[in-house]
């Protein structure tokens, strides 16, 4: 049973990841192109500023639960995926640093490189998490030791890549929004113009994934197991049209809520396909790490069980009072804080 | 070069680039919340110059402290999968609360702190920084429980062929990892005391806002004498504790050959680990050796020979360090006196305030060297007595971790850069001037 509770839990942990740094990977690989001048530049930073450190935390703890409860899929799974996690957590140093580094300095040059690093800092992750993950819906090539017969480049199969694509749009849809919620007028209206046009590739790549995922995986056979698992795939269709519904009347908040519901909800589906296992083999599948057998001890999961209980509503809570705080709009007299990015 | 010997100097990289910046935010984030909290106290303006002054520096450093632990969190996974395995099951969850207790309570208040000044009321923003402190504090703890169970495994038994969770209360009441906790955060507050002395003092030799430096200079003063002599003291325990529980490190401390009583200390040693003996040994302190490390002459301490040479550390890194480390901390309790005994006329000393300034160097050495003291005596062992490290390492090929462990160095060597020049650069401007 707490086997199957920390499944649940990690599946969260994951999906509240995607949820919230996404709209920061979206609005990081969006700033190049949305933002005409330096202050513009700066709303989108800002937009995220007091934000995005909190949420890169989900990303740590999803590690952290992951080492703790299941620590031989945290061995295997990032020791085979080694050069894509490294080029992944390079990419979220240098993002992390440009809002810090970016307004130290008065110079365009200086400026130009970090808004470079945003970019690629946030471009990278996005497609790199989807790379990873699309990969282990299709399963990985692991022996019975759980070592992996494979390099970087054996991830980058056509479903790999198409999961990668998936990811990106995703968070585009996700962080154009975001911009707009924190923006006005001239930038706030391209932000959403935007959004609502990269929502037909999103729309496109999703049912292309899904579709895709038949052949190229076996995630959907739970699915005929477990009919009420059907409420998955059918909120995350909900959460995608609902998007479009509140962009077109210009809801900026609720098509924000929409595009969350729709990336928990694809998360979980793939999640739930994987369930009992945590990383398929396609070696063979007696190889394929389960939440059984690379699992912490029940003494373990029981006492995590307990940190998670306490402590997860904690951090649920203030994160919601802060988000609650810095839900205005960028004002000008935010851009003139001497500490602001 | 082969797969381990690269992933630990990867790892050795990873951290002690990491723990360049972990101190000063440990330090100085209670630094700039006492100085905020003087500021709601007292509605001295200079106060809330002094918070924001230091906040700025703290940001500074603190944005590379973030993001260079975030590749640790998943360097046990990438590099040391086979370490992952056999004692995840209680490692790992430390790891984990560490993030779930603190890493989120630091990241999501700084944000608050940074962008709120006058959006909260002035004690809400005091409580914000507050919460950073602690929280980054807590997450020493936990991360170096973690390391204290490195150093001295308890609370598990070996079951289904790895080291499983017996007692969960054993684990975090671990006096070894304690006293590591103790003796880390008193010397990261040592360093934060230094910085802030020594930055003090380069404005007062130039005459720049001297009042409000004196200020600062004057709290890190009475801060530096109270942790330097507290480091001293809680030091002396530690090294009793290590060669308690780990022998083979505490015989190379002191470059011991030979098992024995009234064992006397060297002022000056040259080890030769090949043919197990000292090649120089020059200014006999006759049976202090032993003095220290049980409170009495007869106290018998283990020499190495009495343990096989492939369970023995490297004994001359193991050795300097710690000698240059607790050096240094002598150097630092001389420091916080003549702070302290100086401080109301301190600018009257140009002489007294170059040597704070180019003293702020000093405990990051200290700092480093207490680790290499710790990591590199532990060898040959990852987990004490448990686990080799030669059998902790990952299924990788070499060019991987060639690739990966140049791309850190490249990267951390620029970004280091960067962050100092903004480091200075900003340490000289100043406080904003009172408007
Ligand atoms: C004695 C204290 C100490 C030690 C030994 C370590 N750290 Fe650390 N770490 C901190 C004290 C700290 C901190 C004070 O909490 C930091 C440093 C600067 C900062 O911003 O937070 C931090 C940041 C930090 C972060 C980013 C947290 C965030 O986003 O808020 C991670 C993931 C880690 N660390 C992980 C590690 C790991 C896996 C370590 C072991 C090898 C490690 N740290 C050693
Ligand atoms: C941040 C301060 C730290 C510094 C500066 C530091 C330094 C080092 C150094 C120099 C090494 C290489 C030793 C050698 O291979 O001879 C090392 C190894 C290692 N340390 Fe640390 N360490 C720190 C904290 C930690 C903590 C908190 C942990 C665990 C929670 C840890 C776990 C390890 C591991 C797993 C290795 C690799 C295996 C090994 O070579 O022993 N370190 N560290
Ligand atoms: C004054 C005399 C000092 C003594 C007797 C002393 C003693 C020790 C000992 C025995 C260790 C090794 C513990 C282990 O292997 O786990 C250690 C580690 C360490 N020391 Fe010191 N120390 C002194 C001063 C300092 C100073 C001034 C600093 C920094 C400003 C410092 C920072 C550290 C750090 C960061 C570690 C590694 C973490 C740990 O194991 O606690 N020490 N010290």
């Amino acid at each position: 049973m707490l086997n199957i509770i920390w499944f649940v839990l990690w599946g969260v942990l994951w999906a509240v990841y995607f949820m919230l740094d996404g709209f920061d990977l979206g609005a990081g690989t969006l700033m190049p192109f949305l933002a005409k001048n330096d202050k513009e530049k700066r709303v989108i930073y800002n937009a995220m500023g007091p934000l995005w450190d909190g949420n890169e935390v989900w990303l740590i703890t999803a590690g952290g639960a992951t080492f703790a409860a299941f620590p031989t899929t945290y061995a295997v799974m990032f020791n085979g995926l080694y050069s894509a996690l490294l080029l992944l957590l390079f990419a979220l140093i240098v993002r992390g640093v440009s809002f810090e580094f970016r307004g130290k300095v008065e110079s365009e040059g200086w400026k130009k490189i970090w808004d470079f690093c945003l970019f690629i800092g946030s471009f990278l992750p996005a497609l790199l998490l989807g790379v990873a993950f699309a990969n282990i819906f299709r399963g990985l090539p692991i022996d019975e030791n759980g070592i992996f017969h494979g390099g970087f480049f054996t991830l980058l199969n056509p479903y790999g890549l198409l999961g990668g694509i998936l990811f990106v749009l995703m968070f585009l849809v996700h962080g154009a929004i975001w911009i707009a919620i924190k923006s006005e007028g001239d930038l706030r209206n391209r932000a959403l113009s935007v959004a609502n046009k990269i929502w037909y590739l999103e729309l496109i790549f999703a049912v292309i994934f899904l579709v895709v995922s038949a052949f190229a995986t076996d995630l959907w056979e739970n699915y005929g197991k477990y009919p009420l698992l059907w409420i998955i795939p059918l909120l995350a269709v909900a959460g995608l049209i609902l998007i479009k519904i509140f962009l077109l009347k210009e809801k900026d908040w609720k098509a924000w809520f929409s595009s969350s519901l729709f990336i928990v909800m694809a998360t979980f589906w793939g999640v739930a396909g994987l369930f009992p296992r945590m990383i398929p083999s396609t070696i063979n599948p007696e190889y394929s790490l389960t939440i059984y057998n690379s699992s912490s001890s029940p003494l373990t999961l029981k006492v995590m069980f307990i940190v998670a209980l306490i402590f997860v509503p904690i951090v649920i809570g203030y994160q919601i009072w802060v988000y609650n705080l810095f839900k205005g709009k960028i004002t000008d007299k935010e851009l003139s804080y001497e500490e602001a990015y | 070069m082969d797969v381990v010997f690269l992933s630990r100097l990867q790892f050795a990289v990873a951290t002690i680039f990491h723990f360049f910046f972990v101190p000063l935010t440990l330090g100085l984030s209670v630094l700039t919340a006492i100085f905020e909290t003087m500021y709601v106290k007292t509605g001295d303006e200079d106060y809330k110059r002094a918070a924001k002054f230091w906040g700025k520096l703290f940001l500074i450093n603190f944005a590379l402290g973030i993001v260079t632990g975030i590749t640790l969190e998943f360097q046990f996974g990438t590099n040391w999968a086979q370490y992952s395995k056999y004692v995840g099951d209680v490692f790992g969850s430390l790891l984990a609360i560490e993030a779930t207790v603190a890493f989120f309570l630091e990241s999501t208040f700084i944000g608050v702190w940074i962008f709120t000044w006058d959006k909260i009321s002035k004690k809400l923003h005091a409580i914000c920084i507050w919460l950073v402190a602690i929280a980054s504090n807590i997450s020493a703890l936990w991360i170096l429980l973690a390391n204290g169970w490195m150093q001295h495994p308890v609370g598990y038994v070996i079951r289904n062929g790895r080291a499983e969770l017996a007692s969960f209360w054993d684990v975090v009441t671990n006096s070894f990892g304690w006293m590591i906790f103790i003796h880390t955060l008193s010397g990261a507050y040592i360093l934060a005391g230094i910085f802030v002395l020594g930055i003090s003092a380069y404005h007062l030799l130039k005459k720049n806002e001297v009042t409000f430096f004196k200020k600062c200079f004057k709290v890190a003063a009475v801060w530096l004498i109270i942790f330097s002599l507290f480091e001293g003291i809680n030091g002396h325990f530690h090294a009793q504790e290590v060669m308690k529980y780990q022998p083979t490190k505490g015989a190379a401390l002191e470059a011991v050959w030979e098992t024995g009583d009234h064992v006397p200390l060297y002022l000056f040693v040259i080890p030769d680990s090949k043919n197990e003996k000292n090649s120089v040994e020059i200014g006999k302190i006759p049976s202090l050796t032993s003095i220290l490390a049980g409170h009495s002459p007869s106290t018998v301490v283990k020499g190495l020979k009495d343990f096989p040479r492939d369970e023995r550390p490297p004994v001359g890194i193991t050795m300097w360090s710690f000698r240059l480390m607790a050096g240094l901390g002598i150097l630092f309790i001389l420091l916080g006196i003549i702070a302290v005994l100086k401080k109301e006329n301190i600018e009257n000393y140009p002489g007294l305030l170059k040597i704070f300034l180019y003293a702020i160097p000093l405990p990051y050495i200290a700092n480093e060297l207490g680790w290499i003291v710790a990591e590199v005596g532990r060898q040959p062992w990852i987990v004490y007595g448990l686990m080799k490290t030669k059998d902790a390492v990952s299924h990788l090929v070499t060019s991987q971790v060639i690739i990966s462990l140049l791309a850190f160095i490249i990267i951390y060597s620029l970004l280091g850069a960067v962050d100092f020049y903004l480091l200075v650069k900003y340490a000289k401007k100043g406080p904003e001037s009172l408007k």
